[in-house]
């Protein structure tokens, strides 16, 4: 593996290798000094055109656990404010020997284009509404070792609900929950689903999934309800009435909290907008037998990117021929 | 990485089973004051560790009192090679007890040009201040990189650095390597 863009790319032995290596991640996160060698000659330049509190950190603190040097681009506070062009400054920071850069940006396709401008390695840190691959790779993460499953989530049915349209983490969340054999149904009003679903008889090429848009039909059989947050800051047309009405219809209420499975999951990928998607307290969901994984999405987020960026240069990337 | 050649069998499978117990005689005794103490034998992921796993078992058989524990030890994150050979998810480290004060036996099948004890010292130090680092392999093929060497040795076996050679419980394996 050169880049991460898209887990389109990668087939389900790729996927359940970087797993796997996230287990051992685990293990180094939970020693008294949570560090390893193996990247000490890389940099790693997060390269953040969007806002973003969770991925960014998440990234940074991978690399310093597996003892990189990392450096931390922010277009706020950049030569972007004078005017420098995206090629310009991406080959600024190359000319200062970044190894791998850790990109966001809100224009679909642009980590590719990066690939293209220098040598470093790119990962993808959410292109627009394209790919979000470590969110699904973490994702996949979180549900399968929480039930105690390894690499393989047949069998379980997953409720993705909300902003499908504008969300990257659902295709690369549905991509890796996909590949390990999940079945998963996507849940909206149809203005919040992808163009390609509005007015198809059937689901569009390249989403292994069904569609739903009443949530009460599903709510009592699902192993996992997976919310998305209502993307308000990309929502210059009135997708939805109200955020109380989306709440009523697609968000978690006390009634719909009631009908979900004993064991069943709750998952996010955050930032949560408390009384829109979620309309209950988190801290009740234990007692009605029902898990919170959220804040276990964000802990494994580390040991998943840990694993990313050490498959980029561990998995015989420059491998020369013998043992 | 498999060679199209034959592979010959140099130590049939009885014979590993022997190599093994007699590496377990002198482990105790030498190691740990006799096994009176504690000791880890920790086999470096993967192909060490069923070899420290029979050590372990032949170690309870033969003193019933010895105070042996098994782990094992991914090094991957700690080679100084790691572009230039594919690290494959091997078993997740596991480490028995504390390492502080104890004895720790490195266990390995095949020892070549030391790196990756080199990188399996490396990884060992972050679990604990052993007392003692010794290393036992079931073969040593030479061509060594580093002033490394072992404390225990199944068999030694002059090989040329194009070979391959793999150690199982079938037996230990020599196929003629060429540079396709």
């Amino acid at each position: 593996m050169r880049h991460l863009i898209s887990l389109d790319d990668l087939d389900a032995a790729d996927i359940a290798g970087l797993l796997s290596t996230a287990d051992h991640m685990v293990e180094v996160l939970g020693r008294p000094q949570p560090k390893v060698p193996a990247l000490r000659t890389k940099t790693v330049c997060s390269l953040f055109f969007e806002d973003s509190t969770r991925t960014r950190l998440s990234f940074e603190t991978a690399a310093k656990r597996l003892s990189a040097e990392t450096l931390t681009f922010t277009a706020s506070s950049s030569s972007v404010n004078k005017g420098e062009s995206l090629r310009d400054t991406v080959d600024t920071l190359a000319a200062m020997g970044v190894d791998v850069f850790v990109v966001r940006h809100k224009t679909a396709g642009l980590p590719l284009s990066i690939t293209r401008w220098c040598d470093a390695r790119v990962v993808n840190a959410g292109d627009g509404a394209h790919q979000h691959p470590t969110q699904g790779l973490l994702d996949a993460f979180t549900l399968s070792r929480s039930l105690g499953r390894g690499n393989d989530l047949s069998g379980i049915r997953v409720a993705m609900v909300g902003d499908i349209r504008h969300s990257r983490v659902a295709r690369s969340t549905v991509r890796a929950l996909h590949v390990l054999g999940a079945s998963v149904t996507l849940v909206a009003p149809a203005s919040l689903l992808p163009a390609a679903f509005v007015g198809a008889p059937t689901v569009p090429a390249g989403w292994p999934v069904e569609v739903s848009h009443n949530l009460d039909d599903l709510i009592g059989d699902i192993d996992v309800l997976y919310l998305l947050r209502m993307q308000r800051e990309r929502m210059d047309n009135a997708f939805i009435s109200s955020p109380g009405e989306y709440s009523a219809h697609f968000g978690l209420t006390e009634a719909r909290l009631a009908r979900m499975k004993k064991g069943s999951v709750l998952m996010h990928p955050g930032p949560m907008n408390h009384g829109i998607e979620v309309a209950v307290d988190l801290d009740t969901l234990a007692d009605r037998g029902v898990t919170n994984l959220i804040t276990r999405q964000v802990t494994n987020g580390i040991a998943v990117r840990m694993s990313v960026l050490f498959t980029l240069f561990g998995a015989g990337s420059e491998a020369i021929d013998g043992q | 990485m498999e060679s199209n050649n034959e592979a010959a069998c140099v130590l049939p499978a009885d014979q590993v089973r022997r190599a093994i117990k007699r590496i377990a005689h002198e482990i105790l005794e030498n190691v740990a004051g006799g096994g009176r103490e504690p000791f880890v034998v920790m086999g470096l992921a993967r192909g060490g560790v069923w070899i420290a796993e029979a050590l372990r078992d032949e170690l309870r058989n033969i003193d019933g009192d010895a105070r042996v524990e098994c782990g094992s030890l991914d090094v991957s994150m700690y080679r100084d090679d790691l572009a230039l050979r594919p690290t494959l998810p091997a078993s997740v480290s596991h480490v028995p007890c504390s390492l502080d004060g104890v004895e720790v036996v490195l266990v390995d099948d095949v020892l070549y040009t030391g790196r990756t004890v080199r990188a399996a010292l490396d990884a060992l130090i972050e679990y604990g201040r052993p007392k003692a680092v010794r290393l036992a392999v079931l073969v040593d093929r030479g061509h060594r990189e580093l002033p490394i060497r072992p404390d225990f040795v199944g068999k030694n076996l002059p090989t040329s650095a194009l070979d391959q050679v793999s150690a199982t419980p079938e037996g230990v394996f020599v196929s003629a390597g060429s540079r396709a």
